[in-house]
């Protein structure tokens, strides 16, 4: 300890970095306990029952229909990104050859998809569904638009996790006589099902806490869609829409204390299974 | 050709089809965004558009320089705060950080990646808009503002992807130095960020492109007057927010000038992309 404190007295450089070091984590450490911290202890008293009824009215704010929406829109979404990204990643992990034109191609398509603000994503939502095709402001509308948005991370989670199987997996399977095709479904994705998991439930978080991409394309009416075609909007929007109308600050915290929850479980889960994957 | 060979050629085209989905996607995108943002700056004119001060819908002024300066000082007040803390948390978190507490902060470095920006937006604005307001007197919400909290915003981005670049560097670096008689800071900064640096970059343009496209959270505390801010304490808006504020009740030439103004947002993105791009053809 001491010889280390005479050595630091030596090098003022050392000695600096390592105090901003220290500074940086405790900047870091406090303003993540600060904020969950801080939005959990002033939320929690206002989850008042009446905000989970089933209806919502102007009166109570409920957010229950909310938080159904949020549960149909990020299953809807799933079923159509979850196919379209994984079979993507089959072809780029088990297919393409090294250097291939078409390959060089969709990487850069993935990795620009990937950069595209939210807000981008929404307008073009709104261009494409709700101007050009005709749907209006709808849950569908929303739910492409997100199918879009998280492709990019379930093909590059995928792609990741087909990687991560080992060849001889592989050889064992075709030394067996089976196919290519055999290999892939019954070897190698349920090997690799974790961190296809890991990055599905990534993909629902970023569903779950979307909004700029929403606003647009399913819209803020607060009430469980009737069919495809009707308007919707998800937790996070409702929030936007407390905050935007200012008066409803009490309920915003209660919308934020169960944004965070989800956002816990869902990051909870997604390295549970990836811990999962990285022990086998 | 038996049966089984056919389904597998079948397949192998079926897996072609969907890879090839996110090439549609980016020229439908690129097409539909084009399509209906041009003509608007072409109506507009583009100098008046890109450079043009003034933004009053109502009396058809449509210049968005306002805005685009906000995007850049907003951006670059984040990346000096992002920046620097989000570097030197990754160098904590790779050599210094007792397991223990990394089991902790690792998974919580996750969570804040996690976290809905509509969330930080509520917090700015009930925790960091105050405080602006009473250390310096003013309305609180600006440039300031919302350069802290997307400052915040873009750490465990530039955290996680230093942080693995830095512990993808060959351990001889770092010993080698030691050996040479360097401290443990010394090595560090001289020796591994030097070898990780493609990787740190990479980080930087991450955030950058984060902090550009941020929306909802800078809406809420960024105070939104479309005037080239004259200090860091004057409200500001950025190119994100203008699109959200007067999209729902735009109409005409004004929502097709909102759609350009995405597209000049899109084309902020684009050119990130690239850079990225570029950074990580120089790393391989």
């Amino acid at each position: 300890m001491k010889t280390k404190l005479q050595e630091y007295k030596n090098h003022p450089f050392s000695m600096l970095m390592f105090i901003l070091i220290i500074l940086s984590a405790v900047i870091m450490i406090g303003a993540m306990i600060f904020i969950i911290g801080y939005i959990l202890v002033r939320g929690i008293p206002n989850m008042k029952p009446e905000l989970f009824e089933w209806q919502f009215t102007s009166e109570n704010q409920s957010m229950m229909p909310a938080i159904i929406n949020t549960v149909l829109m990020t299953l809807c979404t799933l079923v159509m990104a979850v196919p379209v990204g994984v079979f993507s990643a089959i072809y780029l992990a088990e297919y393409s050859k090294k250097g291939s034109k078409i390959v060089k191609i969709i990487r850069m398509t993935v990795e620009t998809l990937s950069g595209i603000p939210s807000i981008v994503y929404g307008l073009f939502g709104f261009l494409a569904f709700v101007i050009a095709l005709r749907w209006q402001y709808s849950f569908i509308s929303g739910a492409i638009t997100l199918a879009i948005m998280v492709l990019p991370l379930i093909m590059r989670t995928t792609e990741e996790a087909l990687l991560a199987v080992p060849d001889s997996y592989r050889e064992g399977s075709y030394g067996l006589g089976a196919g290519k095709l055999r290999t892939i479904f019954k070897i190698i994705l349920p090997a690799a099902m974790p961190g296809i998991l890991a990055g599905v439930i990534l993909a629902v978080g970023r569903i779950v806490g979307e909004t700029a991409a929403l606003i647009f394309t399913a819209g803020t009416t607060a009430a469980v869609p009737e069919n495809i075609f009707s308007s919707t909007r998800t937790l996070a929007v409702h929030m936007y829409c407390l905050l935007s109308e200012g008066l409803y600050i009490d309920q915003a915290y209660a919308t934020a204390v169960v944004l965070l929850v989800m956002v816990i479980i869902i990051n909870a889960l997604s390295s549970f299974l990836a811990k999962k994957l990285t022990k086998n | 050709m038996n049966s089984n060979q056919l389904k597998e050629t079948i397949m192998k085209f079926v897996f072609l089809i969907f890879a090839c989905f996110s090439i549609v996607a980016v020229i439908v995108i690129c097409a539909f965004m084009f399509a209906n943002g041009f003509p608007a700056m072409a109506k507009i004119g583009f100098g008046n558009f890109l450079l043009g001060t003034e933004w009053r819908p109502g009396q058809n002024l449509f210049g968005i320089f306002p805005m685009i300066v906000g995007s850049i000082y907003v951006t670059a007040g984040a990346m000096i705060i992002g920046v620097p803390i989000g570097l030197l948390c990754a160098v904590f978190l790779t050599f210094y950080c007792p397991k223990k507490l990394y089991a902790f902060v690792k998974p919580v470095v996750g969570l804040l990646a996690g976290i809905p920006s509509i969330v930080y937006g509520f917090f700015g604005l009930i925790i960091i808009v105050p405080i602006i307001q009473n250390v310096f007197g003013t309305g609180g919400k600006g440039v300031l503002t919302a350069s802290i909290l997307l400052g915040i915003m873009i750490l465990p981005t530039i955290i996680e992807v230093s942080e693995s670049s830095l512990r993808a560097v060959p351990k001889q670096y770092f010993e080698g130095s030691l050996a040479l008689g360097a401290t443990k800071e010394r090595s560090i900064f001289k020796a591994v960020l030097v070898g990780g640096k493609s990787g740190v970059m990479s980080a930087v343009v991450l955030g950058l492109g984060r902090a550009i496209g941020e929306t909802m959270a800078v809406i809420m505390v960024a105070g939104n007057q479309p005037a080239i801010p004259k200090s860091v304490l004057s409200g500001v808006r950025t190119l994100t927010s203008n699109i959200v504020l007067e999209m729902a009740y735009a109409a005409d030439l004004h929502r097709e000038a909102l759609i350009a103004t995405a597209v000049v947002l899109f084309v902020f993105i684009l050119i990130i992309n690239i850079c990225l791009s570029m950074v990580k053809r120089r790393e391989s």
